[in-house]
């Protein structure tokens, strides 16, 4: 061992000196520390208290879920597999559609709410708050306003997936464009191209494998959500696997699952090769 | 050509131009190919989900005056009795908003609790054992693919109606999804701390708590902070099939038609998830500025 080694394992007081303001957090810190775990567990019991958990249910509860995952196996298909298949392909069906429709909807006006590209601040505000709104209701509450709309029916489904990611794409859309180098864009101008020109050729080449990485996300967020929609009515999987929880059929629900967890395993699959594929190996939130 | 700037000859430059246009010509032929794909899959999609425009267009007005019916009808003449009958429940609604906000809180909490002890076995740079990370991973894969209402639909079977249903199911569902999220933020952690308390001999506990949760820790509230924000929002949804919070009374009105109750209990939600999302938003962008500096 080194003789420089062996003093500084000898003068432990000399190295904890140096890294004192490691150890020493300011009162404030030491109070946050020490207050918030607190206040977690203060306002968890607030909430037991106010909901009046009913603690006598849980075992019997946990009894009957046994006795639910018991009759789930084996799981069948209750003779009606081509109902499930048409069903599970109607989910597909809608989360791509309504995808692609909210991608085509949400692009344009992601610019509009984008700070660089956006005309106005007005604009911007304005818009920003709309896609916040449609962002707020749930895709299930869009669902049951277009079933009024448009019947029952996966249409209904398409339509109101489409609705509610238009919010949410269009919130990460904007924010993709603004986190793009303004450089590119300037060089279009300086040399003489049209806004329009520098956005095509100075900002898309950037915000494209960004955007198609969040599309090919939610597509397969959408494909999960698409499995609870046809519960109130609009298309897919969902409705058989709502009525056939209602009626006790367990082994069909068991069944319905394991389809919906093998496909949204394929869905993730595909679409994360596709991802790498376009932007490597890079996270996308 | 005196006034070019370029001195590139003639013959290179063709060379150079056929590169480009065969580029260019590539790069074309694959977007096209990918509309292609697309189209197709448009048809098929279109086939299989019912699309039709017709039924759209006829009925689009439906839509539109929908959401003219569900608006309140306020007078500036009578405007304090107008929101007082537009929100004449709103001391019930209010109760409910707080249920579903608890609930969501309860959700969370539990939710990431389990998560939070189980991303550290599920993370391939500190996973004591493979077997235990494969099982762990598919069941976080399991939680958070199965849908979070057909999990509050079987535990509103099994425990009963009210808000213990909504709790479980948001519970899971968060267990899925932060588990996922934090066994990535511990698999991307500085490994040099963890070797350092390793050397000392400690166990998977030390290891643990002094060389991997300081690095994770600010993430970790990070994310489970943007996950209770969007479980305020599924929390509004259990209710629809009897899981407690303000979702059975949403779900009555809009099935009813009570337009006016259907724009007020939408408002409420939409503004307090907006509030929610302020709120943890400030937290989590401090929490992210800890992070630079330590």
């Amino acid at each position: 061992m080194s003789a420089r080694r062996t003093m500084h394992l000898d003068d432990a007081n000399a190295v904890l000196d140096r890294h004192r303001n490691l150890f020493n957090g300011t009162p404030l810190q030491r109070a946050a520390a020490f207050v918030a775990p607190l206040g977690i567990a203060g306002f968890a019991i607030f909430a037991v208290w106010w909901l009046a958990i009913p603690f006598s249910q849980i075992g019997p509860g946990l009894a009957s879920l046994a006795k639910f995952i018991a009759l789930m196996f084996p799981p069948s298909t209750g003779g009606h597999l081509h109902l499930l298949l048409k069903a599970m392909g109607e989910t597909l069906a809608i989360a791509f559609l309504g995808t692609l429709i909210a991608t085509v909807v949400a692009f344009p006006i992601s610019f509009l709410a984008a700070r660089n590209t956006s005309p106005h601040a007005g604009v911007r505000f304005a818009i920003r708050r709309g896609l916040d709104t449609i962002r707020g209701v749930d895709a299930l509450i869009w669902a049951l306003v277009f079933v009024g709309v448009v019947g029952l029916g996966p249409f209904a489904g398409i339509l109101a997936i489409a609705v509610s990611d238009t919010g949410a794409l269009g919130k990460l859309f904007s924010e993709a464009i603004e986190s793009t180098e303004e450089r590119a864009r300037e060089s279009v101008l300086a040399n003489g191209g049209t806004g329009l020109l520098a956005v095509r050729f100075g900002l898309l080449p950037q915000v494209l494998p960004i955007i198609a990485g969040q599309i090919l996300y939610y597509f397969e967020s959408n494909v999960r959500s698409a499995t609870i929609i046809g519960i109130v009515g609009a298309g897919g999987i969902g409705l058989q696997l709502s009525e056939q929880i209602r009626t006790y059929d367990f082994d069909q629900v068991a069944f319905a699952v394991i389809m919906i967890l093998i496909t949204v395993a394929i869905i993730d699959w595909i679409s994360s090769k596709l991802r790498f594929a376009i932007i490597g190996r890079r996270a996308v939130v | 050509m005196t006034s070019s700037i370029l001195s590139v000859p003639q013959a290179r430059l063709e060379v150079l131009l056929a590169d480009y246009r065969r580029e260019v010509g590539r790069r074309r032929r694959q977007s096209l190919l990918v509309l292609a794909i697309l189209a197709i899959l448009m048809v098929i999609a279109g086939r299989f989900g019912e699309v039709d425009l017709n039924n759209l267009v006829d009925n689009i007005s439906n839509f539109t005056s929908y959401f003219g019916r569900i608006l309140p009808k306020l007078s500036i003449a009578n405007f304090g009795a107008d929101v007082a009958d537009w929100y004449w429940n709103v001391a019930g609604w209010l109760k409910l908003l707080l249920d579903t906000i608890l609930i969501a809180y309860l959700g969370t909490l539990i939710g990431a609790g389990a998560a939070f002890m189980m991303a550290f076995f599920a993370a391939a740079d500190l996973a004591p054992s493979k077997a235990l990370r494969w099982s762990i991973k598919r069941i976080f894969e399991f939680c958070r693919t199965v849908p979070d209402l057909v999990f509050a639909l079987m535990f509103v079977s099994a425990f009963g109606l009210g808000p213990l249903a909504g709790i479980l199911a948001i519970a899971i569902h968060t267990f899925g999804t932060l588990g996922k999220l934090f066994t990535e933020a511990v698999e991307n952690i500085d490994m040099k701390p963890v070797e350092g308390v390793r050397s000392t001999g400690s166990r998977f506990v030390e290891m643990v708590r002094f060389g991997a949760l300081p690095q994770v820790m600010s993430s970790f509230a990070s994310y489970t902070l943007l996950r209770f924000e969007i479980n305020v929002r599924s929390g509004s949804v259990v209710g629809m099939v009897g899981a407690g919070g303000i979702g059975q009374d949403l779900f009555v009105a809009i099935r009813k038609f009570y337009y006016s109750d259907v724009s007020a209990i939408l408002l409420m939600i939409i503004v307090c998830v907006a509030v929610i999302d302020l709120v943890t938003e400030r937290i989590r962008h401090r929490l992210s500025g800890q992070d630079k500096h330590g």
